[in-house]
């Protein structure tokens, strides 16, 4: 990470200075710089309630590789305090038998729409792509999210502690996508995962060229990284701007103060290594030419998404630390996923490269799980030997580290936030149901409470309200 | 010159009438008959069909022996409702035949026959048939009509006659969307598929020319494509989600006995699940479907199949195209989430080849029927299991599709030629 101009900098001019007219009006001394904001809504996320709980005799899988055959979790005041084959108690920890049951570290997808696409799907609720301009990188999708979209309880169902939402795939550059616990609340800032970056959603291939071919271009493939080119071209000159505005303000000097632009203002986060890269990218070529485009412009590609080709060039994926964001099987819905195989993510994987299971799809987030136990079990019978812990990072190790969010979360590991799932048998089996799900250290979701299950505003009232999902 | 090309011809279309006796031994059999599941069974297969199947082991010569221990055979799985051969890649890649404009030859969807359109050499056959779908019923999916054509029963076996029966039911569309595309309303979608049934009662039995008086909404190729399913020959499907929508067609089945009535969908379903099964109407379900998608299917739920099988219906599962081969992980969560497990090998086989009267060819595993069977790893709805020997008529289908070709392609990478010198 480069360095960059520092929030607490920004708070603190807004909090002193919070009408810059004024200000200049008011002091005498020389106004302090322009800052800018990173962080202008900012997470107002709060753990849940939590009793310190010790989930005891359960097989761990720690979501870094490692498996406790039969092991206790303690979980105190919201973070993972003790991990082993057997660890002390406090008074007045509730204790959970896990007998017979897997513990795994809660699910990550990458790769959600929830919330911008909600459901019902009425035309009301297509928030995801601002199908307005190729390059959209002023747009927020945390602007769109419904903290009311039913699918967020059906995912906490299926084990889902955290996910990142992104905008569509229609714009080469689609705007921020944002990462939330799965704790909707009343405004979408309550379920902000607190200090997670930002991403920036991109996407190659058909969709760009599909949508802007007749809207004045992109309508080729190459039409789309000449786009993407001249963004980043435009960014690194806006960056150069602020840059000399602050060296000649340092240097005593009295300098224009340069027009916010909020497109290449997230463009440039990218640069500064501040804003992550998540790029919809199926083809291998496609990937190939990105690849190209990140060193040229001096970027990171945090992970390509959908990357259904990604065995094909999982060599150079791993030379380039950037994450493939898969499917198990999904294939054939258009050209570029045509060559879509079951074997991807075990391939990927094998030749070193960081793989991670996704779901684009408030299904598909249901049964993350299933999609890993498919993949590994392909890759087994193709020759791939892969354990089924390994095999979890897909869902979350790997998954929080393509978000930047490892730090806090993505593994069973003392000191991490107490987001994990307690499964009713090995999870890599269809017949495996997530009983308790906690989310830094809470009891969010306990297949034997129907009470306690969370609704959402438009569920209340309506039929099936609070029924098993 | 003659025998010669007749000789040339037979070697070419015949392959089925070469097939070896296979004996299938020591294995766990679900034959979905009353015969149940046996344990340590043995099936024997002659001349593309199942000869016996039993409990013991008899003298097995003149059969090619295959070991089952430990492994589990099940009928061949049936998609109960796809696309397949009607579509290669799906979005913007030339001709989709599931798909339609308006044309002059049918103002309703009836008269459209996906007989003439199904491609036995889609790359889809050979994907789908390696994970165990050996037949499908086949369907337009996009008419933009009340009805989505004539649709067929097809096997996915390698061949030039993938026809199992054709004209096998007519599905048409009564959630929504249905209503979207007939004006906008329900209350022009009923009135007009009553009066569309009217019309092709009238046209039965008579003989049309270009001199015809013929004033109906339909076309005349319409109306007498819905011959069978007046006379309830063959099923009408109607996709519906909503329990409102879902009387409608109960009350359409009380005024209309004759018709042979499978409801699509069912998504809220399991709040008249008794009613549905005294009507004596069967559903074929994407049971993972759990989400309010559209204000009519707001008590959507992954209980929808367990609670529709409780109640005495018959429920048949397996609704996609390019991955019809997940229906039984479709199946799998269906169980997790309360329908026994009998019931859910039962939605992907014998239950789908009941409600498009075809379970004399397939769908179970019983004397005389097609040796459509499938050698399982383990529990065929367990997503880590797989298929391993997969037999259609009585062959058993090689294990290679393209995708097979291109994991073998890459699974090594080569580095003193180009990739497309690799051929596995």
């Amino acid at each position: 990470m480069k360095p960059t101009f520092s929030l607490n900098h920004a708070i603190l001019l807004a909090l002193s200075c919070s009408v810059l007219a004024s200000c200049g009006e008011t002091q005498t001394e020389k106004a302090p710089p322009i800052a800018i904001g990173t962080d202008p809504f900012p997470s107002t996320y709060q753990p849940m309630a939590s009793q310190p709980t010790v989930i005891t005799n359960v097989k761990i899988v720690d979501g870094i590789g490692g498996m406790i055959e039969s092991g206790s979790v303690l979980m105190v005041d919201g973070k993972i305090s003790a991990v082993g084959e057997s660890t002390d108690i406090p008074e007045g920890t509730v204790v959970i038998d896990g007998t017979g049951k897997w513990l795994t570290p809660g699910i990550i997808d990458v790769h959600s729409h929830l919330g911008v696409y909600a459901t019902p799907e009425v035309n009301s609720h297509s928030d995801g792509n601002e199908m307005t301009n190729p390059v959209t990188a002023q747009v927020w999708a945390e602007h769109s999210v419904w903290p009311q979209d039913p699918g967020f309880s059906r995912a906490l169902a299926g084990g889902v502690t955290s996910l990142q939402i992104l905008p569509g795939s229609a714009n080469l550059v689609g705007g921020r996508a944002v990462t939330v616990k799965n704790v909707p609340n009343r405004v979408v800032q309550d379920m902000k995962f607190p200090g997670a970056p930002y991403g920036m959603k991109m996407a190659c291939g058909e969709n760009p060229k599909r949508v802007y071919g007749n809207k004045g271009g992109p309508g080729t493939r190459m039409g789309n990284v000449a786009g993407y080119r001249q963004a980043w071209a435009d960014a690194q000159e806006y960056q150069q701007k602020w840059d000399r505005y602050y060296a000649e303000y340092e240097a005593g000097k009295d300098p224009k103060i340069p027009k916010r632009d909020l497109k290449l203002e997230t463009l440039a986060g990218v640069l500064k290594g501040d804003i992550i890269v998540h790029m919809h990218c199926y083809r291998a070529d496609d990937m190939g030419t990105m690849l190209d485009v990140m060193k040229e412009f001096n970027y990171q590609i945090g992970s390509f998404h959908h990357a259904v080709e990604s065995y094909k060039i999982a060599d150079r994926l791993a030379e380039n630390n950037v994450c493939s964001s898969m499917w198990a099987d999904w294939w054939g819905f258009k050209m570029e996923a045509y060559d879509g195989i079951k074997e991807n993510i075990p391939m990927v994987h094998a030749a070193g490269a960081c793989a991670i299971v996704h779901s684009d799809s408030d299904l598909g987030i249901q049964r993350l799980n299933q999609e890993a136990a498919k993949a590994w079990s392909d890759g087994k019978r193709a020759g791939i030997d892969i354990s089924e812990a390994q095999a979890w990072t897909w869902l979350t190790s790997n998954a929080a580290k393509s978000l930047g969010i490892f730090d806090q979360t993505g593994s069973i590991e003392v000191g991490k936030q107490a987001d994990v799932v307690l499964w009713s048998e090995n999870p890599f089996s269809t017949y495996a149901q997530a009983t308790k799900v906690y989310i830094d250290g809470a009891l969010a979701f306990d297949r034997d409470d129907p009470a306690s299950w969370p609704v959402s505003d438009f569920e209340l009232g309506q039929p099936g309200e609070g029924d098993s999902k | 010159m003659k025998p010669f090309l007749t000789l040339v011809i037979l070697s070419l279309c015949c392959a089925t009438a070469l097939a070896k006796n296979i004996a299938i031994v020591d294995a766990t059999v679900h034959t979905m008959t009353d015969m149940g599941t046996l344990q340590n069974a043995t099936i024997l297969i002659k001349d593309g069909k199942i000869q016996t199947v039993m409990a013991q082991r008899p003298a097995l010569a003149g059969y090619e022996v295959i070991d089952a221990k430990g492994k589990v055979v099940t009928p061949g799985l049936i998609g109960a409702y796809t696309s397949l051969g009607l579509v290669e890649v799906s979005s913007s890649a030339g001709t989709v035949d599931s798909s339609y404009d308006t044309t002059a030859i049918s103002s309703t969807g009836a008269a459209l026959d996906v007989a003439y359109a199904v491609n036995p050499h889609s790359s889809l056959m050979a994907i789908s048939r390696i994970e165990g779908i050996t037949s499908a019923a086949t369907t337009m999916s996009d008419t933009r009509q009340l009805f989505q054509g004539q649709g067929a029963i097809i096997t996915l076996a390698d061949t030039q006659s993938p026809l199992i029966k054709r004209a096998a039911f007519v599905s048409a569309v009564a959630d929504n969307h249905g209503a979207d595309d007939l004006g906008g309303s329900r209350a022009a979608l009923w009135v007009t598929l009553e009066q569309v049934l009217d019309e092709a009662k009238y046209a039965q039995g008579k003989v049309f020319t270009p001199a015809s008086d013929w004033n109906g909404i339909t076309t005349v190729a319409d109306a007498k494509a819905l011959g069978a399913v007046v006379s309830g020959a063959v099923p009408l499907l109607i996709e519906a989600h909503r329990v409102a929508d879902i009387l409608q067609i109960i009350a359409l089945k009380q005024r209309h006995p004759e018709l042979n009535i499978v409801i699509l969908r069912a998504t809220e379903g399991w709040q008249v699940a008794d009613q549905i099964a005294q009507a004596g109407i069967a559903v074929i379900l994407n049971p993972e479907s759990n989400l309010p998608y559209e204000f009519d299917q707001l008590s959507a739920t992954l209980a929808n199949a367990g609670r529709l099988h409780a109640a005495g219906v018959m429920v048949a599962i397996g609704m996609n195209t390019h991955n019809i081969r997940l229906a039984k992980q479709h199946a799998g969560n269906s169980v997790a989430n309360g329908l026994p497990w009998e019931a859910g090998l039962a939605a992907l086989t014998i239950n789908p080849a009941k409600i498009f009267g075809v379970d004399n060819i397939i769908g179970s595993i019983k004397d005389g029927l097609q040796a459509d069977l499938v050698i399982w790893s383990g529990d065929p709805l367990q997503v880590t299991e797989a298929a391993e020997h997969v037999f259609i008529k009585g062959e058993e289908v090689e294990m290679i599709s393209r995708q097979t070709k291109l994991r073998d392609r890459y699974l090594t990478l080569r580095t003193d030629k180009s990739m497309h010198y690799q051929r596995p």
